[in-house]
């Protein structure tokens, strides 16, 4: 659990290569008691690197393991995060995997279906789990990355916004159900965020860099406010959009 | 048994535990059984979060909470016998210091220790090896117990008695050697209800660490207040206030059966979270050195206004509004520490509420029994990450002299370092172990700190 200055010891991230997820573990460790760190995803290159990242940032004291996670191999997220709890205590947990279709929706079906299966189906399977042994352990923090593309539905990402939709509503509901088991759960809306997942991207307003996600998550771990705009002002946008009749909302350069 | 949130007295660590009523020593029995075959059976063991007795609540950080596991309500245990010609009494680990006092005191006997809070059980009292205003002469807690009775982690009930090495790793032990259902207690003969007391004024830091030091020749009970936000060289000016029992004939002394029942007003439950700040702080501290008389007065009190000042609030850890406080409170040999930490403290702008600063005579040998000869410096913090990095570095300066953090106090310290505040951990790991071997007993603290 946290100390009592918000401080916390073990930390699992799904989604081991997330620059969000990144920076968000490195502003964790900087409040000094960061001690285990797991990085939940695909074995590979990419998860390599993140561990040598991760290694080389944290430094010595914090000991970096990895979990060998799918999202889309529901049948196994019981046992693979299990063992992660069975292993120590977690108090936070970063649900950060997602995919980004390069085009609005995918013409094969199975793909389009597939992009559902790792950002909704997979995190949902994986919250169930981390879900069930935080309250286990009478504490934890879990942190989902959203997006305010499920907010509105735009046609330019509408497969993607429409899994995102459905994330946040699953994780605001597990939020109101964990309520006095000790667990929480923070829905985290960012806008755009300037990452590898959305290089070459044309940049609209209010983009921000995985850093200051990271910043917002930090300043948002405990509190009352369990969904979070990145930047802030962005509930305000996001709140005028959502009224917006969809005549005037298709015209936006959005 | 229900499931619900605790938090310590500080308000600043939580975790939701099984809350389970313990009446009787079969109830702890079934219950430590329970635990212990969850964490035997190697297909629940990984689940397992283990069992914790818990009194009123009032260690400050997580030494009472045990997330996801059971805690034990020992309250129950309220039997009280007659305190006998020798002075010893025989009482339920759930029986509050206040209401032994309330007990004891019409029969010319007080406690032998007291903590700053009536409220805290005798068996907290003795697992966290509690020290009063006394401790310069009487020591803490645990050197006034003739023995108890305890259900250690196979749900077997024990009694140990002075001179049990297995008693080193229960007092002191932070309820994690075992379930005390039970003490017999030495206490101390007294003829009035009253304390007389002398107050008076230091000028800054020196002066009152050299009048702690004269006054503990004089007084059996001592403190300091410290005004630590004082400008310039007044750092650490203060008010002594040292006592010891009145004799019935002094003017104004209450008779033994003249003790006023205590009644405590409540903080309001909306106290926002600013409203212990530097600046009110600040107020504070002035008003408090001025009404405090320039040259020393003696007056009767009573026990409470002497001991237990801060009971007359329900609830005052409330006006650290929701996200609390921690009580930094650390032990060092060396007065120098004492005073490099509140410098450090002030060069930081911490904010910091009713600092108190007190000499430590001998320790009781218990390796996780906090006083240890020299002084002890006490005060609140509120809870803020930005606070971390300073107290660590405070930490680096008592540790560095072998001093040590107060673990009834503690809800943030680097765990790296209690094995070289307490150096003899693994002596009490040791015992620990002969009295639970399958490590049935879990804390929130002992988690974070991997105590055991």
């Amino acid at each position: 659990m946290l100390d009592a200055l918000g401080a916390p010891q073990s930390v699992l991230v799904l989604g081991a290569t997330s620059e969000i997820a990144g920076a968000t573990v490195a502003r964790l460790a900087g409040r000094g008691r960061l001690r285990r760190v797991v990085l939940a995803g695909r074995p590979g290159p990419g998860r390599d690197a993140a561990v040598a990242a991760a290694s080389a940032t944290l430094g010595a004291e914090v000991a970096v393991e990895t979990a060998d996670f799918d999202a889309t191999d529901i049948g196994s997220h019981a046992r693979v995060l299990g063992a992660v709890f069975d292993a120590g205590d977690v108090d936070v947990t970063l649900l950060a995997f997602g995919v980004l279709p390069p085009t609005p929706t995918l013409a094969d079906p199975a793909a389009a279906a597939e992009v559902v299966t790792t950002n909704f189906s997979g995190a949902v399977s994986a919250l169930t789990v981390v879900a069930e042994r935080s309250r286990g352990q009478g504490h934890g923090i879990l942190v989902v990355l959203s997006s305010v593309a499920g907010e509105r539905v735009r046609r330019s990402n509408y497969l993607y916004g429409s899994t995102k939709a459905g994330l946040d509503a699953f994780a605001t509901g597990l939020g109101e159900d964990l309520r006095g088991s000790g667990v929480s759960v923070l829905v985290i809306r960012p806008g755009f965020v300037r990452t590898s997942m959305t290089a070459g991207m044309a940049e609209p307003p209010m983009a921000v860099d995985a850093d200051d996600v990271a910043a917002a998550v930090l300043g948002h771990l405990t509190g009352p406010s369990r969904t979070v705009w990145v930047p802030g002002q962005m509930r305000l946008v996001m709140s005028a959009l959502r009224h917006l009749p969809a005549a005037a909302f298709r015209r936006l350069p959005i | 048994m229900s499931r619900v949130p605790l938090t310590g007295w500080g308000r600043s660590t939580r975790s939701t535990a099984d809350l389970a009523p313990a009446l009787t020593v079969d109830d702890v029995v079934d219950a430590v059984r329970a635990a212990r075959a969850v964490r035997t059976d190697p297909a629940s063991a990984g689940r397992s979060r283990g069992i914790l007795p818990r009194g009123l609540g009032r260690s400050y950080g997580d030494a009472a909470a045990n997330g996801g596991g059971v805690v034990l309500d020992m309250v129950g245990f309220g039997s009280l016998g007659p305190v006998d010609a020798d002075g010893i009494v025989e009482v339920g680990a759930g029986v509050s210091v206040g209401e032994l006092i309330d007990a004891a005191v019409p029969q010319g006997w007080f406690v032998p220790v007291t903590p700053g809070t009536r409220h805290v059980t005798i068996g907290g009292a003795l697992a966290a090896d509690v020290h009063g205003k006394n401790h310069h002469r009487d020591a803490s807690i645990g050197a006034h117990v003739e023995g108890l009775t305890l259900v250690d982690g196979c749900g077997e009930v024990r009694t140990l008695t002075r001179g049990d090495e297995q008693l080193d790793a229960v007092i002191g032990g932070m309820g994690l050697a075992g379930v005390i259902t039970s003490a017999r207690l030495r206490m101390r003969p007294v003829r009035s209800a009253s304390i007389t007391v002398e107050t008076s004024r230091t000028a800054d830091l020196d002066a009152t660490m050299t009048a702690l030091e004269e006054h503990d020749q004089r007084f059996p009970y001592t403190v300091a207040w410290l005004d630590t936000l004082a400008p310039g060289g007044a750092l650490g000016r203060g008010v002594l206030t040292s006592g010891d029992h009145s004799a019935p004939d002094e003017p104004g002394a209450l008779p033994l059966d003249g003790l006023p029942r205590p009644r405590a007003a409540s903080a309001p439950p909306w106290a926002p979270s600013g409203m212990v700040n530097r600046s009110t702080a600040r107020a504070f501290n002035e008003a408090y050195f001025r009404r405090a008389p320039a040259t020393a007065t003696t007056a009767p009190a009573s026990l409470t206004t002497f001991f237990h000042p801060l009971d007359v609030v329900d609830g005052w850890n409330r006006a650290y509004g929701a996200r609390g406080f921690v009580q930094y409170q650390v032990a060092v040999a060396d007065g120098s520490v004492i005073e490099a930490v509140l410098e450090l403290f002030r060069r930081e702008q911490v904010v910091q509420f009713l600092p108190v600063l007190k000499r430590f005579g001998p320790g009781t040998g218990a390796p996780l029994s906090f006083p240890q000869p020299g002084w002890t410096l006490a005060l609140d913090v509120p809870a803020s990450s930005e606070v971390a990095a300073v107290l660590d570095r405070a930490d680096e300066l008592v540790v560095a002299a072998g001093g040590r953090c107060y673990l009834a106090k503690d809800g943030r310290v680097r765990p790296e370092l209690v094995r070289t505040m307490y150096p003899d951990l693994p002596r009490w790991q040791q015992l620990r172990a002969e009295l639970d071997p399958d490590g049935v007993f879990v804390s929130d603290l002992s988690r974070r700190l991997s105590l055991c």
